[in-house]
């Protein structure tokens, strides 16, 4: 983990927030070595958007990249976040699942493949509920098979953050590598102040969301296991270091008995101020290895 | 949801496709591919209902200048015809790379 | 609809596996009984309303903290008794209308409890256990993901009161800025966004739609064939892969599925090219 930059580093920085997820996908791997499958020009769109008067994407806001990182074979999958807020349709959610089996069928062939996913999503696309919640399902099952050969690398930098459904599957990962400007979490904010009440979540209150779904809040409670600057390089070389560690021993999702005791001895009577968290889940007593 | 289909005639071969943009709010994405023949084509689809005049004014303004027998794509999702332009100019550029 | 919300799981547990209770030292919100499925033993599941649950987001039968990490440990335990014999089934009933919405399950990551249960089923699934979601009645947003769809046949009631949906009726109009009839006008055009059954029931992600004189209060008779058709899903789940490409293969799923077969072809043909 990372001081505070400098302000010489803060001026060259190269934002990776700022890339859309093409580029960011282009930016993770080794120079020169990836490819685009199924790009707009095959135009497999949403067949569900049209009709509903949204307009389509060729690509249906999901990129699939194949190449190296750190010299080894890795795919990554990248949510466009400014598409329909990254939701998951039957296509994006089709290729996502596809492109992680692929990967693990390459593993099985003896060409260890790792994946990265840039999850900015705010999970099912609610025109197209039931599909799209499908594709969520065949994602988590394809990372439980992939998981077993290689890393898969949930990354999420911001502004859209992993919500919603996606969010389990970031919990599934290998790996979570977040930024300070992104968010991780099951429901949003607005969604909690809607079914629960203002006084459960202020959806206005920014600071109040940051410090609960923040990448430093789920690194400092041992959630995310690298919290990363918006810069490409920086964010490239966790990427990599990553990919070449390979899977971890264990899985925070695996981690059963350790998180039910955590909850166990939460004191539910209150609110808590989120950082009480971080003295009680820091990775000191799990099994995890510190970043 | 609006469908618009433009022709204007075509002088110059193009040798390589692009695509420039994303379908977010207020914005579009540009599909451009060489074709054989005199002519350029475009297709529009747009959720925004009802600016057909303006569509064929900032397209009609981009072929003024662009010769390229190409077929160009555009999904289109509350762009400004400022907007438009933009992303038909990066377009073009990026083909003639 | 929603004044039965969460009551016909614990109708249904009971009436499949002759009780309905929570394991020693679990929270009273999960049901757990290991239960005979015609001639084998098996584990079944459910997680119901307990207005005494510790986190006050939990209490109507959502799915919250303990009950995400509460369903991974009673999964994980069969998976590992059964290490090196028989893999007995797991059948998840299904009624439950949504994950808790807090600030405690926010703070406490629910997203990871949830991933908790979805890890210990498929995980389960693929050690070879035969995995069937029962939906009896609502299946809402995280519920059916963290509960359900890591099965290997999911099944469901054939009946108005069985919700299967991303998002709730009310909810879903409110951010889409149309009124619930034009919602369930558009979902009988638009087969994935339906609220109907019938027509989840078209997109080729059911095993089977299973029709019930009485969901309410089953019969003897209703009983008897529910538990003859789960019987028949673990068998047919024994006899194929591990995996969930049965809910691509489906007769239903050749027609509604389309985009994806053809999204999954490109993109293995285009992964070998180079």
């Amino acid at each position: 983990m990372s001081n505070l930059p400098s302000i010489s580093n803060f001026i060259s920085r190269q934002s990776f927030i700022e890339l859309d997820a093409r580029e960011r996908a282009i930016a993770l791997f080794d120079e020169g070595t990836s490819r685009e499958l199924v790009g707009p020009f095959d135009r497999i769109e949403s067949p569900w958007l049209a009709m509903q008067d949204v307009t389509p994407q060729e690509d249906d806001g999901c990129v699939v990249m194949k190449g190296k990182i750190g010299g080894q074979a890795a795919v990554v999958i990248a949510l466009e976040g400014a598409f329909q807020g990254g939701s998951l349709g039957e296509v994006s959610g089709g290729k996502m699942a596809a492109a992680l089996t692929l990967a693990s069928a390459d593993n099985e062939k003896g060409v260890s493949t790792s994946a990265v996913v840039l999850l900015e999503t705010g999970g099912v696309r609610l025109q197209e509920a039931n599909l799209g919640e499908a594709a969520i399902a065949e994602i988590m099952a394809s990372i439980l098979v992939l998981r077993r050969h290689a890393p898969v690398i949930c990354l999420t930098a911001g502004t859209v953050g992993c919500f919603g459904g996606m969010s389990l599957a970031a919990g599934l990962c290998s790996y979570v590598v977040m930024t300070r400007e992104s968010r991780l979490g099951m429901n949003g904010p607005e969604v909690i102040e809607q079914e629960s009440g203002v006084d459960e979540f202020d959806s206005k209150d920014h600071a109040l969301i940051w410090a609960i779904d923040g990448g430093e809040q789920r690194y400092a409670t041992g959630l995310a296991d690298a919290l990363v600057e918006d810069d490409i390089p920086q964010i490239a070389d966790a990427i990599r270091n990553l990919v070449l560690k390979g899977p971890p021993p264990v899985y925070r999702s695996s981690q059963v008995e350790l998180y039910r005791s955590r909850i166990a001895a939460l004191d539910t009577s209150r609110q808590w101020d989120p950082k009480e968290l971080r003295a009680l889940w820091s990775t000191k007593d799990s099994t995890e290895e510190k970043q | 949801m609006e469908r618009i289909e433009l022709d204007y005639p075509a002088k110059k071969k193009v040798s390589n496709g692009a695509h420039i943009g994303v379908v977010g709010s207020g914005d579009l994405e540009v599909l451009l591919e060489p074709t054989d023949g005199e002519t350029a084509h475009v297709s529009i689809r747009t959720s925004v209902d009802g600016f057909g005049a303006t569509w064929k004014a900032v397209l009609d303004r981009f072929f003024a200048k662009y010769e390229g027998a190409v077929r160009i794509q555009i999904n289109d999702a509350g762009a400004t015809p400022g907007g438009v332009q933009l992303r038909l100019e990066q377009a073009a550029e990026v083909s003639e790379q | 609809m929603s004044e039965n919300a969460g009551l016909r799981g614990t109708v249904w547990f009971r009436a499949i596996t002759g009780q309905a209770s929570s394991m020693p030292g679990d929270p009273k919100s999960v049901l757990t009984s290991d239960a005979p499925l015609g001639k084998e033993q098996a584990r079944f599941l459910c997680v119901v309303p307990d207005p005494n649950a510790r986190f006050p987001g939990a209490r109507h039968g959502e799915v919250g903290l303990e009950e995400g990490y509460t369903l991974a440990a009673r999964v994980r335990e069969i998976v590992e008794q059964d290490k090196g014999a028989i893999k007995r089934p797991i059948v998840a009933i299904v009624d439950a209308k949504s994950q808790a919405y807090g600030r405690r399950e926010e703070t406490a990551a629910i997203f990871l409890a949830c991933a908790a249960a979805i890890d210990a089923y498929g995980s389960a699934r693929l050690a070879g256990h035969p995995v069937i979601a029962l939906i009896v009645g609502q299946a809402i947003s995280g519920v059916p993901l963290t509960h359900g769809y890591q099965a290997n046949r999911i099944l469901a009631l054939d009946d108005d009161g069985v919700v299967i949906h991303a998002m709730h009726k009310a909810a879903a109009a409110r951010i889409t800025r149309r009124s619930v009839e034009e919602l369930e006008k558009l979902g009988k055009k638009i087969a994935p966004i339906s609220y109907d059954v019938r027509d989840y029931a078209k997109l080729g992600l059911l095993y089977k739609l299973l029709h019930v004189e009485n969901p309410e209060k089953p019969s003897e008779q209703d009983i008897r064939n529910v538990q003859d058709e789960l019987v028949g899903a673990v068998a047919d789940a024994r006899r194929g892969p591990v995996d969930l490409r049965n809910r691509l293969e489906s007769k239903e799923a050749l027609e509604m599925r389309r985009a994806t077969l053809l999204v999954r072809s490109k993109l293995e043909a285009q992964w070998l090219e180079n």
